[in-house]
Order: C-alpha cells, then structure tokens, then sequence
C-alpha cells in the first residue's frame, strides 16, 4: 500500500513545477473548468429552486385545484382575491409575537457570544449547548415540546420543583399559545444567530482589544467601541433574517397546534389554502406576495441603514 | 453578448421548461373489467393504502397470500402512506399512482373517469354492494369502500354505569346531564375533544343525517343552509359547544394527545368520545393491551330520536379504485373484489360489510336491540357539497372549524355561538350562490 503510494507521489512531483506555457486549449480549459465544478450545485439549485418558482408563478395565474389534468388562465384574478380579502393579512399579527422573540433572541445571542468570546471557563461546552438545538430536526422539535407544554408535562414538573405551583394551559390561550411558540423558535434559533455573531467576534484581530486595555477601557468599552461596529454587517444579516423568519414562520406551529387557537401564521394559511381547499392558484398567489413583502422590508431596510464599510483600525 | 447575458439565457431557458409541464394528457376512461377465469391473470400490483399499521405487522401480506391461493399467478404489493391524502395528491400528476389505490378526498368527482378505471355500471353494481353511489359518474361506479362505517360515541360502559346512567340519553340535554353525573359521581374525564390531533373532531361533521334521519341530508348541505335552527350540523356544534361550555371535557384540549386517549377510555379514565365504529377495534387492541376488559368499549348513537328511535348513518370509508393507467386492470379488479367480499377484512375490523345481504356486525348487536334504525345517505350531490366547501373555505371536513368552535366555548376566542355559525352560514350560502348547478 505505502509502496504504490510512495511511486505515484515520485512520478508527479517532477511534473508538477514546470510552468507549461498556456496554449489557447488550456485556457479554454482552464475558463470552463470552474463551471465544470459549478455544474452539480446549479443543477441543484435550478431543479429545487428556480424551477419551482416560476411554476408557481405560473400557477399563480390559473384556477388550478393541485391535482386536475385541466386549468385554466384566469388573469390577476387570484392577486386580486389576495389584495381584496383583509382576513388574509390579519394572521400577521401573529408574526408581531415572533418580531418580538426575535429581538430578544438577538440580544441574547449578542450577550452569549460576546461573553463566550472571551476566555471563559468550559467555553466550547456552553457553545455546544448554545448550537445544538439548531441541529435538531424542526418536526421533532415540535413534538418534543408539545409534551413540555402538556398539562403536567415538563414545564409544569419543572415549576413545581422549584416550587411554583401554575395551573397554567400554555397553549391556552391566544397570547400564551403564541409566547410559548414564540419561545420555542427563540431556544431553536439562538444557536445560529450565536455562532455568527461569534464568528464575526474572532475575526476581530485580538490585538486591538490588547491595545484597548492598555488604554484602560473596560469590557463594556471594549464591547461598544470594537466588537459592535465590528459585527455591524453580521448584525444586519441577523435582523433581515429574523424580520423574514417572523414573516414565514411554520413547522413549529403547524407541528404543536397546526394553527389552532389563534396560532395561524400566514405559511400555515397558505398550505391550508392549497391543500385543504384546494385552491393552489389563490394559494401560489399568496405565497408570491409573501416573497414580495420579504423583498419589500428587507430593501426598505438596507436603504434605512445602509451596509457601509467598516474599518476598526 | 456577454458571459452574463448568456448565462442569463441559458438559466432563463432551462427555467421554461418545467413551465410548460403544468398538465399532462387526458384519457378518455377505460373499464377495469372483472376476470372471468383466475388462473390467467398475471401480473404485478401494487395497492397503495393507509393502514401503514397493517403493512408492517404483515397482516396485509396474510391477505395477499389468501388472494393467491385463487390467482396464483398476481403478485401483490403494499405501500403504505402516512400522509395518504397530500402524497396521493401530488403522485397522481404523474401516471404512477399504484395499480390499486384509495380515492382520495380532493380529486373531483367529474375527474373520476380520467383518474380511474370504472368497475362496472351503477344499476348492476348497487344490487349487490352498498355506497356505489359515492363514486358514480354518469351511471359508471369507480371504486368500491371494503367497510361501512357509522359515526357514534365510543364510550366506557362501566364509567357510564358507575354514574348511574344505565340508558342512552335521547336527547342533547339528556347527553349533557349525563355527563355532569359523570363528572360529579366519577373520577373519568366526561367527554375528551382530541382537540390537538385536529382530524377526530372531524368525525362531527358525520353527525348529518343521524339527527333528521333524513337520507337526504348531503342534499340539504347542498341547496339550504346546514347552521340553520334545528339542522343536523347546528345541533351537533351545539351540543358540541355546550359540553366545552359546562367544563365536561378534558383540563388542557389543546395538548391532547389521540394515541393516549385509547388506553385511557379503556381503563376507564376517559368515559366518552364522539368517533365511529371504526374506532372500536382500535379502543378495544388499547383495552387489551393494558389489560383491561375490552368488553367495558361500548358505542351509542347520536342522541337524538325521530319517532322513539334512534337514527345510525352507513357511509364508506375510503374507495378503492383502479388507476385508468394501471397495466394489469385485470388483476387490480380482482384484488378489489377479492377484497371486498372474501377477505373478511370487515369482520376483523368488526366493521359493517359492504355486501347487501350481510350481516350487522356483533358490536352493533346493542343497536339492533334498540331498534336503531340505519340509513345511508343519498349521495348524489355530494360532489356539490364538496365544491361549495372549498369555495367557502369553511372546510368541515377539515380540523380548524370544530377547534375554532371549542375554543370559543372555553373562552380562548371572542364571539358568542350565534354569530360564530351565523358566520359560517352566511359564508356557505354566498358559496352556493357562485358554485351552483
């Protein structure tokens, strides 16, 4: 084995420095090569992205109930049932409770990676803690917490251990169903907004902290003058994605309550649209408007706070 | 043009592509014609079903051996599917949908003959099995349930018992005090909604046809309106509402747990549940299996009595058809056949046959002593029905409707019963107004 080896590396080293002059079918070569290794990815991304995409588009033009060999055109008809039924658009109030979790999510991934970045005892055991529930499947997330929050379940163990005694239905009540999704999505989605918050945080050259404790500012100085405009484009990143995650929230919803007792985010009326009514017309209609609101906010908020560069030294 | 500009196209054109594919070719219908002589018919099929359960304890390839004992030369093969009816939807744009499969809810009925291979006319088929009207377009039957099912109350005899309630209510108010008695004299939860799970509180929905006793009822869905005083619909929600209302259900609904509930109506902790025959078999496995006595699941009928009886809805569970592309129509006919009237697959679900002349299962032996009287509802217009619900979104086939409902009457929702069923007529009565004919 270590023989084989050993003659194949000896017969390619001695080619290997010779710079051969590029001929004109080299550089040809060489300017497809790179889409040679692109192939795979883009085929990909076609076939599971685009290509659906401007079917739904298409279908979002017809009357088309998702499974008849027959449809027909009907024009901006769909669009113009989206624009003119406000019940449509109330489920978004729903989207407020996860605006909110989202701005507490981000603080808190904020704090956790900033302290996480420092040398801290047992750091990488508290950033796997941090990570993990990112890695779970959404499905089983739901599932694991619909016994957390059953009547009885581990919440209220949890509670009584400590001595509080609730009797509280958390998935009651509108307002309490919503913040306990609302907190499900936080303790799933903290993980992700913690390692790149972190990750922007060490690529900050460690001299300039040094420097700065020479100057003699403290950890919050250190945080407010270095790592926060550091991080900026990071951040923003975080918000935008935050902002459109609120806007089409649904797996864990649609697992725990399946939109019940006022838990309907505006996906899970979408997939109800097309697949309980079956009107996959009016549904791929609502959905395209969905990505046109996403766009809309997120170009109203780069021109709010515009992505400049930053330069800490 | 530039390296971007061609780009540009070449993703533009392959994106066309699928575009274009939005519909496949219509066939004109075939007929899935009975095999006259068993030992001929070869082939390989493939049933598609929703009784997951059933293909892996293997009791589905029990049958499929049973099957071949008459025509040795079919193979039969089963694919079970979780999610039957969104997986089923989006297979049948293709021509690969199994030789033998379940009709699905959302296919139309005027598309029955592209989707499937028919089985034979209405006015020969009717004579021998039940609900061959639910699946005839234009006098051809296309497909064929294995079971008949009645809706009702599955409860636990001994709970019932234990609160001194020995007859069956005959009333909603009867039905309401009874379970109050339970719920002062016993430790059971009086009635459980199977909110979470969604799809068991559908099961109200079959309440119509069991308060008028009314065969007619899809037909009333159809032209008048099904939340008007003393319809079938507004009397179940009603009685629905009230027993949420008088706190006789479970403490949490929304974590309610269907697998749970089983065992637990067995052993007596849960005393009522509003499900359909169904369900016995599976109630009375949970009672053994906690070592129970099975014999304690009782079921009772809807109470409400037209002239001192009590009134029991038949209707099919799932067809089974043919697929119109299927290459071997031959052997798939004889599987649904065979099926239907040898396999005694609804004497082990304890289900109502779907053959005429058959017997009442023994389960329904205490509705027979009291003089239950069982109608089958016509179901000519329930293709009407169908469209007028989607169209109005109400969707009372669906969960959202009934846990709306419970939710307004535990609080969790503002509005008063009236306006909430004034709604939804309202909604469904515009509906026919536009899906008429």
């Amino acid at each position: 084995m270590t023989d084989t080896t050993q003659k194949a590396a000896a017969e390619v080293i001695p080619a290997a420095p010779v710079p051969a002059p590029a001929s004109r079918g080299t550089r040809a070569w060489r300017g497809v090569t790179p889409w040679l290794f692109l192939i795979a990815p883009l085929a990909l991304l076609v076939v599971f992205t685009y290509a659906p995409i401007v079917n739904m588009v298409a279908y979002s033009f017809t009357d088309w109930d998702g499974v008849s060999p027959e449809l027909h055109y009907t024009g901006a008809e769909n669009y113009r049932e989206v624009f003119t039924r406000p019940d449509l658009f109330e489920v978004f109030w729903v989207s407020g409770y996860y605006l909110a979790a989202s701005a507490v999510q981000t603080v808190l991934a904020l704090y956790f990676a900033t302290v996480l970045s420092f040398n801290v005892r047992f750091r990488n055991f508290f950033k796997g803690v941090l990570f993990f529930p990112y890695l779970i499947n959404g499905v089983a997330i739901g599932f694991v917490f619909l016994y957390f929050f059953q009547d009885g379940g581990t919440l209220d163990s949890v509670l009584s251990l400590l001595g509080v005694k609730t009797d509280h239905a958390w998935l009651g009540t509108p307002v309490s169903a919503n913040t306990s999704l609302a907190g499900v999505s936080v303790w799933r989605y903290l993980g992700l907004n913690f390692v790149l918050f972190l990750g922007a945080i060490q690529s900050i050259p460690g001299e300039l902290y040094e420097a700065a404790e020479l100057d003699g500012a403290n950890r919050w100085h250190q945080f407010r003058y270095i790592i926060a405009p550091g991080i900026k484009p990071v951040l923003t990143l975080a918000v935008i994605l935050s902002i459109s995650g609120s806007l089409s929230v649904f797996e864990i919803p649609y697992i725990m309550t399946g939109g019940a007792t006022g838990t309907e985010t505006f996906v899970i009326q979408t997939v109800n649209l097309a697949f309980r009514f079956n009107k996959t017309g009016l549904a791929s209609a609502a959905a395209i408007v969905l990505l046109l609101i996403i766009l809309l906010v997120t170009w109203v908020q780069r021109r709010l706070v515009p992505d400049d560069k930053v330069d800490l030294v | 043009m530039n390296r971007r500009t061609v780009l540009a196209v070449v993703v533009g054109a392959a994106l066309l592509v699928p575009g274009c594919t939005g519909t496949g070719g219509s066939s004109k219908g075939a007929d899935a014609a009975a095999p006259t002589d068993p030992s001929k018919v070869t082939g390989t099929i493939k049933v598609l079903t929703v009784r997951t359960d059933l293909v892996q304890d293997g009791t589905l390839k029990k049958y499929a051996a049973e099957f071949n004992k008459t025509y040795p030369k079919v193979k039969v093969e089963f694919e079970g599917l979780t999610n039957y009816e969104a997986e089923v939807k989006i297979r049948m744009n293709t021509e690969n949908y199994g030789d033998v499969l379940l009709i699905p809810a959302v296919i139309k009925k005027s598309d029955y003959p592209k989707f499937f291979a028919s089985l034979g006319t209405e006015a020969e088929r009717s004579k021998k099995y039940r609900f061959t009207d639910f699946t005839t377009v234009d006098g051809k039957v296309y497909g064929q349930s294995p079971v008949g099912v009645s809706p009702g109350f599955v409860y636990n005899k001994r709970v019932w018992k234990e609160a001194g309630v020995t007859e069956w209510p005959t009333t909603p108010a009867e039905f309401l005090a009874d379970l109050k008695a339970i719920k002062a004299k016993t430790d059971a939860i009086p009635y459980y909604t199977n909110f979470a799970a969604g799809w068991t509180l559908t099961s109200w929905t079959y309440v119509d046809g069991s308060v008028t006793c009314d065969p007619q009822a899809t037909d009333k869905l159809a032209e008048g309106d099904p939340w008007a005083e003393g319809a079938d619909l507004r009397v179940g929600d009603t009685l629905l509402y009230d027993t949420v209302k008088s706190g006789l259900i479970e403490k949490d609904p929304t974590t309610s747990n269907w697998e749970e509930s089983k065992p637990r109506t067995a052993k007596g902790e849960i005393a009522t549940q509003w499900l359909g025959t169904w369900a016995i078999v599976q109630f009375q496995d949970a009672a053994k299996k906690a070592g129970v006595n099975p014999d304690d699941i009782g079921f009772m009928p809807f109470p409400a009595q037209v002239d001192g009886k009590f009134c029991a809805v038949i209707g099919p569970d799932y067809n089974q058809a043919v697929n119109v592309h299927s290459p071997h129509k031959a052997a798939a006919r004889a599987w649904i056949d065979w099926f239907t009237d040898k396999s005694g697959y609804d004497k082990d679900n304890l289900a109502i046959s779907p053959l005429k002349d058959a017997p009442l299962p023994d389960v329904l032996k205490p509705y027979e002593d009291a003089g239950v009287k069982f109608i089958e509802l016509d179901d000519s217009k329930g293709a009407q029905v169908k469209t007028i619900d989607n169209q109005s979104e109400t969707g009372i086939y669906a969960p959202e409707y009934r846990q709306n409902l419970v939710d307004l009457a535990r609080g969790a929702r503002k509005g008063s019963l009236d306006d909430f069923l004034g709604d939804l007529s309202k909604r469904w009565t515009d509906a026919q107004k536009t899906a008429g004919s």
